[in-house]
């Protein structure tokens, strides 16, 4: 199984969570892996690691316990300050693509700076690509799919179209770059 | 790939020239019964040329295209006509819809020039509007139609004489992000149903992404396979 979105702000999300009232940690952990179906699932040891610095951070507070007929457990409640710090990040604008970090971006400078083949390995990744994308094409459109993984799967399709984008336009400027060198050559 | 059905449509070394400028030098592929498969390319690489052969509107100058055995690139205008009608429907980026006609009629055309009656040709024709989601558009005329509207309309006409395979040129090109998702899920859908064999003509790769493989059209040269023997490095 790979996921679609690697990594989120997991102490951001919890606070999202908690503002539809109190909740403790399993319910927290299975409520996070139904919002982001496509995501890694949270461990639990991450939810209830969050959850502590929140409530160190006066961000969240103990609501007292819940039983429900099985082994008792913490319930956690959102603090003002937490409800404001919610709010705030989702309206926060996120940096557009500060870093280029991208593995396909490294592996093609590496390519080309150890007189490899980024050509060859342009169209491989674009067919790697592909496939992920009829992948999730198919997991999008099958009957009864849940919203969630509606708009988590075009998320990633539309960052792997721009992945391509960005790899056809390489393809060319790698072709116009060899025409050049080999006509300089002849010169 | 070994697990390809047997091709319906074969296309080999495909030459074709407009004028002086070369659209396809070499290019071939197979379309499979039942298959659905992109052809993809920046503009000018061909796509719409290898389409326009495969269909038969078009004439090769090299190579050659048989469907089912039969060379197609050869064939007389009227037996050409025929296959149009019965066995291939077409697809164009502006649908192509004719402006006096509601959408019922439309679609009832193809069937009407094949000989149905009228009554029993707009039953029909009814019928598919439903299955593309334009079954409530039936009494417009084109110029009333969104484009996703008149899309799934060209479609529904493409589709209702029954043919064993759909050639569609950009069907989306002129269409925003979710209007295209609903028309290449209806085609899609449909083509399942009826096992019908699609090519779709493309520069978008998520509208590519519906299909069963891409073949990718550059410089005229269609590169084929390439998914073959991938390995993909987490």
């Amino acid at each position: 199984m790979q996921y679609i979105l690697i990594s989120m702000s997991t102490r951001h999300i919890l606070l999202g969570l908690l503002a539809k009232g109190p909740s403790h940690g399993y319910d927290l952990k299975r409520r996070h892996d139904e919002h982001f179906p496509q995501a890694r699932p949270l461990a639990y040891g991450q939810v209830y690691t969050t959850l502590q610095r929140l409530v160190r951070d006066g961000l969240a507070e103990v609501a007292g316990t819940d039983a429900d007929g099985g082994p008792e457990r913490t319930l956690y409640r959102l603090t003002e300050d937490g409800a404001r710090e919610a709010t705030d990040w989702a309206g926060q604008v996120t940096p557009p693509a500060p870093y280029v970090t991208n593995e396909i971006f490294a592996k093609v400078v590496v390519a080309i700076l150890t007189d490899g083949d980024p050509a060859s390995h342009l169209l491989a990744q674009r067919a790697a690509h592909m496939e992920r994308m009829r992948e999730l094409t198919t997991l999008k459109t099958a009957p009864g799919t849940e919203l969630a993984t509606v708009l988590a799967a075009d998320y990633a399709l539309n960052h792997l179209d721009a992945d391509l984008r960005w790899m056809t336009t390489t393809q060319a400027r790698l072709t116009t770059l060899t025409a050049v060198t080999v006509e300089a050559d002849r010169a | 790939m070994s697990n390809r059905p047997e091709p319906l449509v074969v296309a080999r070394d495909l030459v074709k020239a407009h004028g002086r400028t070369p659209a396809l030098r070499g290019a071939g592929l197979d379309l499979g019964a039942g298959e659905i498969v992109a052809v993809t390319g920046p503009s000018g690489s061909g796509k719409s040329t290898l389409l326009h052969c495969l269909a038969g509107i078009a004439s090769p100058d090299e190579g050659s295209v048989t469907y089912a055995g039969e060379r197609v690139d050869t064939l007389p205008e009227r037996r050409l006509s025929e296959l149009r009608r019965t066995e291939f429907g077409v697809v164009f980026q502006f649908g192509q819809l004719i402006p006096e006609l509601t959408a019922l009629d439309n679609v009832a055309l193809p069937l009407m020039l094949a000989g149905t009656a009228r009554g029993a040709a707009q039953e029909r024709a009814a019928d598919w509007l439903e299955r593309f989601g334009a079954g409530e558009q039936r009494g417009l005329r084109p110029g009333e139609l969104s484009g996703g509207q008149a899309q799934r309309v060209a479609l529904a006409r493409a589709l209702v004489t029954g043919p064993r395979v759909v050639l569609a040129d950009e069907p989306t090109g002129a269409l925003d992000s979710l209007a295209s998702e609903q028309v290449m899920a209806a085609l899609v859908r449909t083509a399942r149903e009826t096992g019908a064999a699609v090519l779709v003509v493309t520069h978008d790769a998520q509208v590519a992404a519906y299909a069963d493989r891409e073949v990718r059209l550059q410089d005229g040269v269609t590169q084929d396979g390439v998914t073959a023997g991938l390995e993909v490095h987490a």
